[in-house]
């Protein structure tokens, strides 16, 4: 090797020369307009005119909602172009003053506090639940998946404050006690009986009846909320409600129906696919027409009409649920029922400490992306004289107080913000829940 | 253990109690199943009975044939007051099939326009986009129909100051209105002539098809099958002496005279519908282009192809393979969804329907009819579907 440096007469260049930086249009801002914005003539052209419809787009909403808009006045005068003396945007005192119409529907005034309560507990029990770094995620799902919805109805429908508590203890004593005698039966029959379990059965089905008896006689039913009949619900209220209600429901229908589906007995397959696709085969509009309509004629003494709805959003929910979670189970290898097997677990220990388990973490984004679906379907429960937050919306269209030419598109707006808010959240934290629980195969 | 062997079970078989055999069991809780729904359906019936019993409702079909007696606002079909409910369910069953037709075949153009554009190298198109897909798939489907209907349609202008194209389209209050067609005698050898055109332009792209994998050689199958298929129908119109003319709006004084008026509750059903079910079809065109490695254009870039054929060739059979099984599912919903027309009164199946049910109270017959329609639909497209899928579907081994 000879060492270049040391001979000057060389004309080879001793060192190596540092590179240049890239020229300034490729990098930078520039590099980056020109990459991205102007790269031909085409897409220089397309640019210009997606600029163009974007801020027209853009600038509509924010000169209506915000620049142009009037925020304070008791009537219609307010929003008035010839009494304000200028183009009038947005008449948000519309919304102020039937911001408790939008929300609550006719619920009384006086008793706005018990549905704000549910609210709020419904938020600190939900909050830590979608945090996965907050503890005791156990104790936090049965509060909110157990405790919660009775504490829910009793607050929003009203009644006596512990017979409904005493209801659901009860009915649970007296199932807990029917297994156990159950098992006690099949213990004898095998053989060594088991006098523990016909100690314990016999106990749990005694304090079952008695807390079920003790409801009947009214003994507890003295403390109580005044009832608030569903007829004067509405609003966002009725929206959150009827779309809680039917994805809680939809879980456990869905798991059911998507385990029929896969089981081996044909009666049992039969009727599960039979359901799931004569409901997934017709619009919702026909389920919650035949929930109003044909289920009254089906059952002895016609439920309320906010149950007849809600059974129908979660049949409904249900139905779609199973082929949800139906993908989830089909994502299962082989190996995992194979290996529950080995173990010799039986059929529901299989499913529910090793097969369930992570067929649902597998679907979770897409219960999420369910619940968005139902959130906005929850919208047609207008059509059968529900009055949710859209229905409460074209109610308030219709007072004469507010008529002005801009009522219609404020109403609009504050709906479309509402809605938009929540399933885009939603689908946040989707792709968040999706991003966490793709660690086992992010590379 | 004295000879390492296990203690004998009473010999033969290993006894199990009868309700631990897995053929046992599951006879057992099929026959509680089937047993508790013959209890529902039992039930149910005997209740329905005595409820109709008791509100006067004869059951059957019966009804089907009496007077209607309602104003139906779009039909495809003649309807009159005086004609029976059967016929106005039909009526109700084309307006939905219309609106399904007009919104799939929109919603599929917008869609992949939507697609294509949210993977555009043009960062403000793919922006646009992208946010058209955020907004519109986070709004509920019925609060966009109540927009376009309430908030667009009724803000255009009365009748007399119709915005009008080119003097052939006109929208206002009232609809749309568009230049109506007007067959006279003869023009039934343009339909003839269109078919004969399709058929015969299929068989010349399989021929052609068969022709470059025997020889190589190509054939302009485009140009052919667009010049046969539009061609013919022209060749016919002038043979047969231009028995088709068009019937434009005449803009009066008050209202507009003549032309086919687009009745604005299916023209914001349309819209809505479209716009909404695009946003969802462009997500899936998304996923089924970027589903196609990378390395494919590039190979169809190294062999020397233009772009286009790039994308004819190679790209695009790729993605529709993605594409279609949620495409089909898509447009089911697209169909369902059109039962939304009951929010603004377009009178499709649920809407015509539900005025017959509330008239006569036939809710069983009615409610069944619309799921055995709506279900037929639905069969029907994903059948269809299914088998152009399995058309294009990629064969392994």
């Amino acid at each position: 090797m000879q060492n270049t440096t040391a001979n000057p007469s060389s004309f080879t260049r001793g060192e190596i020369l540092q590179p240049l930086p890239p020229p300034a249009s490729l990098v930078g801002p520039i590099g980056w307009v020109r990459a991205n914005l102007l790269s031909s003539p085409l897409q220089a052209l397309l640019t210009l005119v997606g600029a163009y419809i974007a801020y027209k787009l853009v600038w509509t909403f924010v000169d209506f909602t915000i620049i142009r808009a009037v925020w304070t006045g008791a009537d219609r005068d307010a929003c008035l172009d010839e009494k304000v003396g200028r183009s009038v945007g947005a008449c948000w005192p519309f919304v102020w003053a039937k911001f408790g119409q939008f929300m609550y529907g006719f619920y009384p005034v006086e008793h706005r506090w018990r549905v704000d309560l549910t609210g709020i507990i419904a938020i600190a029990l939900l909050t830590p639940l979608l945090i996965p770094s907050v503890p005791y995620k156990a104790l936090n799902a049965v509060l909110f998946f157990g405790a919660f919805p009775i504490l829910a109805f009793n607050l929003l429908y009203g009644g006596s404050i512990l017979n409904p508590w005493l209801v659901v203890l009860g009915w649970l004593a007296v199932l807990a006690g029917i297994s156990l005698l159950v098992a006690y039966l099949m213990s004898r029959a095998e053989g060594g009986a088991n006098e523990f379990l016909l100690k314990y059965g016999a106990g749990a089905l005694a304090a079952g009846v008695a807390a079920l008896l003790i409801v009947r006689s009214g003994m507890f039913a003295v403390p109580e909320l005044p009832v608030v009949e569903t007829r004067q619900w509405g609003g966002l209220l009725v929206t959150l409600v009827v779309a809680t209600v039917g994805i809680v429901a939809a879980l456990p229908i869905g798991v059911a129906l998507a385990l029929g589906r896969r089981s081996k007995m044909p009666i049992i397959r039969f009727l599960s696919v039979a359901i799931i696709e004569l409901v997934r085969g017709v619009p919702l509009i026909t389920v919650l027409f035949f929930a109003t309509y044909m289920l009254p004629l089906f059952l002895e003494r016609s439920p309320d009409a906010m149950v007849r709805v809600l059974v129908g959003v979660s049949i409904f929910s249900g139905a779609y649920m199973a082929e949800t979670i139906r993908g989830g189970l089909q994502a299962i290898p082989k190996g995992q029922f194979e290996g529950a097997m080995a173990l010799g677990l039986n059929y529901p220990r299989m499913m529910g400490l090793i097969v369930m388990p992570q067929a649902l973490k597998l679907v979770i984004p897409g219960i999420v992306n369910a619940f968005i679906g139902l959130f906005k379907d929850t919208t047609l429960v207008s059509i059968v004289a529900i009055f949710d937050l859209l229905g409460g919306m074209r109610a308030g269209f219709t007072d004469p107080q507010w008529a002005s030419p801009v009522t219609l598109y404020t109403g609009f707006a504050f709906a479309g913000i509402i809605y938009f808010a929540f399933c885009y959240f939603m689908s946040r934290y989707s792709i968040f829940v999706e991003n966490r629980l793709n660690t086992g195969r992010r590379r | 253990m004295t000879d390492g062997t296990l203690p004998a079970r009473g010999g033969g078989a290993p006894k199990v109690a009868f309700f631990n055999d897995p053929k046992v069991r599951s006879l057992i809780f099929q026959g509680i199943a089937l047993a508790l729904l013959v209890f529902v359906f039992y039930s149910a019936a005997s209740n329905a009975v005595t409820n109709l019993t008791n509100q006067r409702i004869a059951g059957g079909f019966g009804f089907l044939d009496k007077t209607a007696g309602f104003g139906i606002s779009q039909t495809l079909i003649p309807w009159a007051e005086s004609m029976s409910y059967g016929r106005a369910f039909v009526i109700g069953l084309l307006n939905t099939l219309l609106v399904a037709v007009v919104g799939i075949f929109f919603a599929t153009i917008l869609g992949f326009i939507v697609g294509v554009a949210r993977l555009s190298p043009n960062w403000v198109i793919s922006k646009i986009a992208y946010w058209y897909v955020e907004i519109i798939r986070n709004l509920p489907l019925l609060f966009q129909i109540l927009f376009w209907y309430l908030a667009v349609l009724a803000a255009m202008p009365t009748p007399r100051n119709s915005y009008s194209l080119f003097g052939l389209f006109f929208a206002n209050q009232r609809g749309i209105t568009v230049p109506k067609p007007v067959f006279e005698a003869g023009s039934g050898v343009i339909g003839i002539a269109l078919i004969v055109g399709i058929i015969a332009a299929f068989l010349v792209r399989s021929w052609a098809r068969k022709r470059q994998a025997e020889t190589g050689q190509q054939f302009p199958v485009f140009a052919t099958m667009s010049g046969l298929i539009l061609g013919l129908p022209i060749l016919a119109y002038l043979a047969a002496g231009m028995p088709v003319s068009f019937d434009y709006a005449q803009q009066g004084r008050f209202n507009l005279a003549g032309g086919m008026t687009l009745i604005p509750e299916f023209v914001a059903l349309t819209l809505a519908l479209v716009a909404y079910t695009a946003a969802f079809i462009g997500e899936i065109v998304r996923a089924g282009i970027q589903a196609v490695s990378h390395g494919q254009t590039e190979a169809g870039r190294s062999l020397g192809l233009a772009e286009g054929r790039i994308l004819n060739l190679i790209v695009i059979p790729q993605a529709l393979r993605v594409i279609i099984p949620p495409l089909t599912s898509q447009y089911l919903n697209l169909t369902k969804n059109s039962s939304l027309a009951v929010g603004i009164g377009y009178p499709d199946m649920v809407s015509v329907g539900g005025t017959i049910l509330n008239q006569t109270g036939q809710a069983m017959e009615i409610i069944g009819m619309w799921m055995a329609c709506y279900l037929t639909i639905s069969i029907v497209t994903s059948v269809f579907m299914n088998w152009y899928n399995s058309r294009i579907a990629l064969v392994e081994r």
